[in-house]
């Protein structure tokens, strides 16, 4: 079974690292500010006792007042999972950092997301539509989109 | 020597054609095809002879049609289910689903449509040869289904392509897909008549 860790003693652990980056941390998850994404991806990728070298999942949701991206991040040697979030205030050019060059796999999810909900992921080299057309207007899965 | 190029246009380009042919296309299909419903007249029997070549020819064509295996979605596995040992559409003379639709006879489109698989259905079809016949399986290809408000599903694939034989249910089971099948043969059976007459 996959150790979930405990978001709060993450979150300390990653303070000590890199500071002033972490918003809040409950025993589910760790909520980073969106500007230190990167710096904090890297220390949880490249940290021994860390290791997260499976980004297993990324998505968004859209709380009206906000936009947050999760991220799920697994270590396939120490058999433990995170998850992380990140917040986006600003409502029509949302930016969030893309963590592309450390997972791969943050391609094709943030293409998605850019799709559906409409945030941009800077440093990314392809950031075009995944499901929908060239020409589709607006961003379905915002929830004031119908 | 003159080594020629070939044009490569780069992958936005691309995109943006796509793009464009799926606009056009949802603004052309706005109203649903008719479907050929006078097939079904029996006025047209009473009044034509059909030669022995053309009735055997029917015949010929009814219990050997090649389907096209055109799963989409969910309706894809009980179309599966249907040609497997159980259900055995085999028994009925369509035991090669073919792959290409240059090969086939008869499209089998199960499952959901969305506006960007369209222009890919629109031109399979017209990759089939004629005599076409098209069955539209379950209720998001009649219709568009429990999806049908949404912002990427085609309302209906009549609203692409024409069709014969409409096959409701979510799943249909496979009886009802045989069910379906056997009106596709009668209507072939039937058919002849009105396109000897076009």
């Amino acid at each position: 079974m996959t150790v979930r860790l405990n978001g709060e003693e993450a979150a300390r652990k990653i303070a000590s690292a890199c500071p002033d980056s972490i918003v809040s941390a409950d025993k589910d998850a760790v909520v980073v500010d969106s500007k230190s994404l990167h710096q904090v991806a890297e220390y949880l990728k490249t940290d021994a006792g860390f290791d997260f070298n499976y980004l297993a999942n990324l998505t968004s949701v859209d709380y009206l007042d906000y936009f947050e991206v999760v991220y799920n991040l697994i270590s396939l040697n120490h058999n433990h999972s995170l998850t992380i979030k990140t917040r986006c205030d600003d409502r029509n050019n949302p930016t969030v950092p893309s963590v592309i060059d450390l997972w791969r796999t943050a391609d094709y999810q943030e293409r998605e997301i850019y799709d559906l909900m409409g945030i941009t992921f800077s440093g990314h080299p392809n950031m075009k539509r995944l499901f929908l057309w060239e020409g589709f207007e607006g961003h379905p899965l915002r929830r004031d989109y119908l | 020597m003159e080594i020629e190029r070939p044009n490569i246009v780069s992958p936005r380009e691309l995109d943006i054609a796509e793009g464009q042919r799926i606009a056009q296309l949802k603004e052309s299909s706005q109203q649903a095809i008719p479907d050929s419903d006078n097939w079904m007249e029996e006025e047209l029997r009473r009044n034509v002879l059909l030669t022995t070549v053309d009735f055997v020819l029917d015949q010929a064509r009814a219990r050997s049609t090649f389907p096209l295996m055109f799963g989409l979605a969910c309706c894809a596995f009980e179309m599966i289910g249907t040609a497997a040992s159980r259900f055995d559409v085999t028994r009925w003379g369509m035991d090669i689903f073919r792959w290409s639709p240059r090969q086939a006879d008869l499209m089998i489109v199960a499952g959901t449509l969305t506006w960007k698989m369209a222009p890919a259905v629109k031109r399979i079809y017209e990759q089939m040869p004629e005599p076409k016949w098209v069955i539209a399986m379950g209720v998001c290809a009649i219709s568009g289904g429990t999806f049908r408000e949404s912002y990427s599903v085609v309302p209906g694939i009549n609203r692409i392509i024409p069709v014969d034989v409409y096959i409701p249910g979510c799943p249909p089971r496979p009886e009802g897909l045989i069910y379906g099948i056997n009106l596709i043969q009668q209507k072939i059976l039937k058919d002849s008549l009105k396109r000897k007459h076009d």
